[in-house]
């Protein structure tokens, strides 16, 4: 077994150190010692998404991450979405909309479709089911899902956010 | 949208609405914790002290098991314990109703732990615990098994030759009319006949007559959350068990089983459930961490990884379709006919009675006769999936159904409105409707701006298709306990698959009067609620619905007698109506005299039960236009519109959200999922790119048009919702294709090869 190392990352606007064995994936760093496990596992090969959280403001799979690779990374997840004393228009636009059923992919959906509508604000229908489609959902047929990323798209031209992102 | 909503249109019609909360859109009392990360799903409980599981599975579809040597895993420094079946109590020949029907014990154990034989790949052969799971891992992998091979048998009319392969050697066909058995042991567990009028004459009445044989892929529920498990065997013997199911009672009950414990010895505590669609009732998990744990002295948690959940769970069954279905010169059914043999996988059980039941259930049948047999092949046992038999069947007949039409020069609409299964159709089987809401459901698409609008391409086409759910009743319980604020607080033991607590709370809210933000529901463990049958046959809202419904008669009749106290009036002259107890000279809401009465007696706590079987069967209809790429066989879909009897939508977004998902998981089910095994019984696909369930880029909007036929055997009307929309997908799909290009589908999935053979076979 390969000695653990030492990874330094800022995770949800905090400097995080943490011990990981080379083979650890950020996930299972994320799920385990650093418990926040809203980003969750459902197939550990980059297939379906519920895994997503954001590395310097892009969505990726955290199993595909290797725990090493984010030294030094800006890292956003699910639990550091919500301003203190409510929810982000995504989140509300999820309740709002019945956009989840069981609701385990919805951590990795908002995650994606933050990244996705910071870089596209004002997307089409087929822009969303396009840059969406890495996300997997078996429970709502993506109906309400698509309706609910519409209306925080609206939502957000509406009240641009002003102290979204501290990164570069 | 194209939704009926009960609440707009008699808002917009200036008519009172029947009800304050049903019928409305509340948030769900759990969408924080489910939007910010909070809930707490299988894997994400954690125990202290808690240590790791992994299980050594099977690489061959079908062997004996000549040793197990575990010496080499018990040995690597971490390790904490390793188990066989050899550890689980040997349960003989006992038979044990598990709330889904029987199941021989000893089926489900060796299921759990192969005992002599492993029947699929992936059969679980051992089980480690170790410190960590990378130790886990590496453990069972130095697990030696000597396997002796033998032959797989996969396809279900093959495994029912006499020269196949035998599975199972306690396995004889049961006679499901006599319950008879037969002397040799065969892959074949069950034969049912079921038959009305005289199929003969019906046939000699007949004008055309359609026969056709249909093959459906095994396909996958595809719940996006592994299977996951965390026991431990406290130093009393008490065990507990978190996990994500659909039943807490069932697994409280099948642990106990199978670990040959007393049930009240085991407690189950829910794990917010990752999606389970049928497939989250059976345990495969649960007694093995819990054995692990009795082993090791601590807590043990095993998560399945994607690969153990399609090669080892679910699925629900390919199978063998016959139908023969004979019409007169009006247009009217003379006689139909079934023969249906469903894979039950590795174990006997496969959903085959439900689809005999279901495979003529949307038409008025006068002579019909339905022969179904379940089989066992070399894939894992079979399991609920929404509407479990209801699709292959629905696939099988919808598709004759069309090619009548075709024949008669009728539309397939009129069709249906002709032949539809209405209040007293005696269906095949012999049950009789009682009021039921296809004719509804056809009519609303007929009415739909969908049906309306004609299609423009050249490869485009449309197909139409019904299916049926029976729904179920079954037991719940509620408790209600008001608090000092006058909010009610209500626990429950169906656990919430995709929005019930809030549409349970509802139905409390409603009969009590209050909104639906003033209930505070919690799923709760097998300890801390009465017994509560399993999250499935669309019971729940039904179900536990009225269970709710009834704590909240119980709160009245509570409320009346203490404010007649109170007040120091004779209790008949107290009623309560409308949120409000009225005596004769007073009157108080229900929140001002709970907290009066919570602080002059007794606390206010209301009990609701519920075991009801007038669940109100489901029908719907779904209407799909396609396009279909003649030089590749790709399948898109340009509209998709799904009605449904829903009977009272007490959450019409919800409501909603189970027509459009269950229709989306059907349209995956005719368009691209299967599994792929090669000769060796291998699966091919074990992952989520490769077995392929829709992603949103394969979809359009799914306009959900909810019809309202009110049950009357529930107090508001509920009928179940969640199952019936998966059955009518592929059948839609089908037809669709066929007006698209000119060729009928009869195998599922209608994938891009197949349907490209198709149209290369019809040019030449």
């Amino acid at each position: 077994m390969a000695k653990k190392r030492i990874v330094t990352a800022t995770i949800n606007g905090r400097e995080e150190e943490f011990l990981c064995e080379p083979r650890q994936t950020l996930l299972e760093i994320l799920r385990g010692p650093l418990d926040l496990t809203g980003a969750k596992e459902g197939c550990s090969n980059g297939n379906c998404g519920a895994c997503s959280v954001l590395i310097e403001g892009r969505a990726i799979n955290s199993c595909m991450v290797l725990a090493v690779e984010a030294d030094g990374a800006n890292i956003e997840t699910i639990e550091g979405l919500a301003p203190g004393d409510g929810l982000d228009p995504l989140q509300e636009a999820f309740l709002e909309n019945a956009a989840l059923q069981c609701g385990i992919c919805t951590p990795g959906y908002i995650m994606a479709a933050k990244a996705f509508l910071d870089e596209n604000p004002n997307p089409t229908e087929e822009e969303i089911r396009f840059s969406m489609a890495g996300n997997l959902c078996r429970c709502t047929g993506y109906d309400k899902i698509v309706r609910a990323i519409q209306q925080a798209a609206a939502q957000r031209a509406e009240q641009p956010a002003s102290c979204e992102k501290e990164t570069v | 949208m194209a939704t009926i909503d009960k609440t707009k249109t008699t808002e917009e019609s200036g008519e009172t609405p029947k009800y304050k909360v049903i019928g409305t859109r509340p948030i769900r009392h759990d969408g924080a914790d489910k939007v910010t990360g909070r809930a707490l799903y299988g894997a994400d409980i954690k125990v202290k002290g808690m240590i790791y599981g992994s299980i050594l599975r099977s690489p061959h579809a079908h062997a004996i098991i000549k040793s197990i040597d575990t010496s080499k895993a018990r040995a690597l420094p971490g390790v904490r314990a390793v188990a066989t079946s050899e550890d689980l109590p040997e349960p003989g020949d006992k038979v044990a109703e598990l709330g889904e029907g029987s199941v021989v014990l000893n089926h489900l154990s060796s299921n759990n732990l192969a005992r002599t034989k492993v029947l699929y790949r992936g059969h679980c052969v051992a089980a480690v615990a170790a410190d960590n799971i990378h130790i886990a891992q590496e453990a069972a992998s130095l697990i030696e098994v000597e396997y002796e091979l033998l032959p797989p048998v996969l396809d279900v009319l093959e495994a029912m030759s006499e020269s196949a392969p035998v599975l199972n050697p306690d396995v004889r066909m049961e006679e499901a009319a006599t319950g008879e058995k037969s002397d040799q042991p065969t892959n074949i567990a069950k034969h049912l006949l079921y038959e009305k009028g005289d199929i003969e004459k019906g046939f000699a009445e007949a004008k055309y007559i359609v026969e056709r044989e249909f093959n459906t892929s095994t396909v996958h529920q595809g719940y996006i959350e592994p299977h996951v498990a965390t026991a431990l065997w406290n130093n009393d013997g008490q065990i507990t068990i978190w996990t994500p199911t659909q039943g807490t009672f069932s697994v409280r009950q099948q642990v106990a089983e199978l670990l040959d414990v007393p049930s009240a010895r085991v407690k189950v505590v829910p794990a917010e459930i990752g999606g389970g669609f049928g497939g989250k009732i059976s345990v495969y998990l649960a007694p093995v961490a819990a054995t692990l744990s009795r082993m090791s002295g601590a807590p043990v948690q095993i998560v399945m990884d994607r690969t153990d959940v399609l090669q080892a769970t679910g699925p629900t069954p390919g199978s063998h379709i016959k139908i023969k279905m004979g019409v007169d010169a009006d247009g009217h059914i003379t006689a139909a006919e079934a023969w249906m043999a469903y894979e039950a996988g590795a174990y006997p059980g496969s959903p085959i009675a439900a689809g005999c039941m279901c495979v003529f259930s949307c038409y008025e049948v006068p002579n019909g006769r339905v022969e179904g047999y379940d089989v066992c092949v070399n894939k894992p046992r079979t399991n609920a999936y929404r509407a479990p038999g209801a699709t292959n069947a629905a696939f099988a007949t919808e598709s004759v159904v069309d090619e009548l039409c075709e024949k008669l020069g009728m539309t397939p609409m009129e069709f249906r409105l002709l032949n539809a299964a209405k209040e007293g159709t005696r269906r095949v089987d012999g049950v009789t409707y009682p009021r039921v809401g296809l004719v509804e459901t056809l009519e609303a698409i007929k009415e739909s701006d969908h049906y309306k609008t004609p299609l423009k391409g050249k490869y485009q086409g449309r197909g139409i298709g019904s299916g049926f759910w029976f729904n179920a009743g079954l037991k719940s319980a509620v408790t209600a306990s008001v608090n000092s604020d006058g909010s009610v607080s209500l626990l429950e033991g169906s656990t919430d698959i995709g929005g019930s607590r809030t549409a349970i709370a509802m139905q409390f809210a409603e009969a009590i009067g209050l909104t639906a933000e003033d209930i505070k529901p919690y799923v709760v463990d097998t300890d801390s609620v009465g017994y509560t049958d399993v999250t499935g046959g669309s019971r729940v809202t039904y179900a536990t619905g009225w269970a709710a419904y009834e704590a909240a008669q119980d709160l009245k009749r509570q409320i009346i007698a203490r404010a007649a106290e109170l007040w120091d009036v004779d209790p008949d002259l107290v009623t309560y109506e409308d949120g409000h107890v009225i005596g004769p000279d007073k009157k108080a809401c229900f929140k001002k005299i709970a907290v009066e009465l919570g602080t002059t007696g007794e606390p206010l706590v209301g009990r609701g039960v519920s075991n009801h079987n007038e669940p109100g069967g489901a029908f719907g209809t779904h209407l799909v236009d396609v396009e279909v790429d003649p030089d590749t066989g790709k399948v898109d879909i340009l509209r998709y519109t799904a009605a449904q009897d829903c009977g009272t939508a007490i959450h019409p977004a919800y409501v909603e959200g189970q027509i459009q998902g269950g229709a989306v998981q059907g349209i995956g089910w005719g368009l691209n999922e299967e599994f792929w095994y090669d000769k060796e019984g291998h699966m091919q696909n074990a992952n989520f790119l490769d077995y392929r369930i829709p992603t949103c880029y394969d979809l359009p909007m799914i306009d959900a048009i909810i019809v309202e036929v009110p049950n009357p055997g529930h107090p508001y009307g509920v009928r179940g919702v969640g199952e019936v929309p998966i059955v009518p997908p592929p059948a839609a799909l089908a037809a669709a294709i066929y007006d698209a290009v000119g060729v009928r589908m009869e195998t599922l999935p209608m994938s891009p090869p197949r349907v490209l053979h198709e149209l290369l076979k019809k040019e030449s």
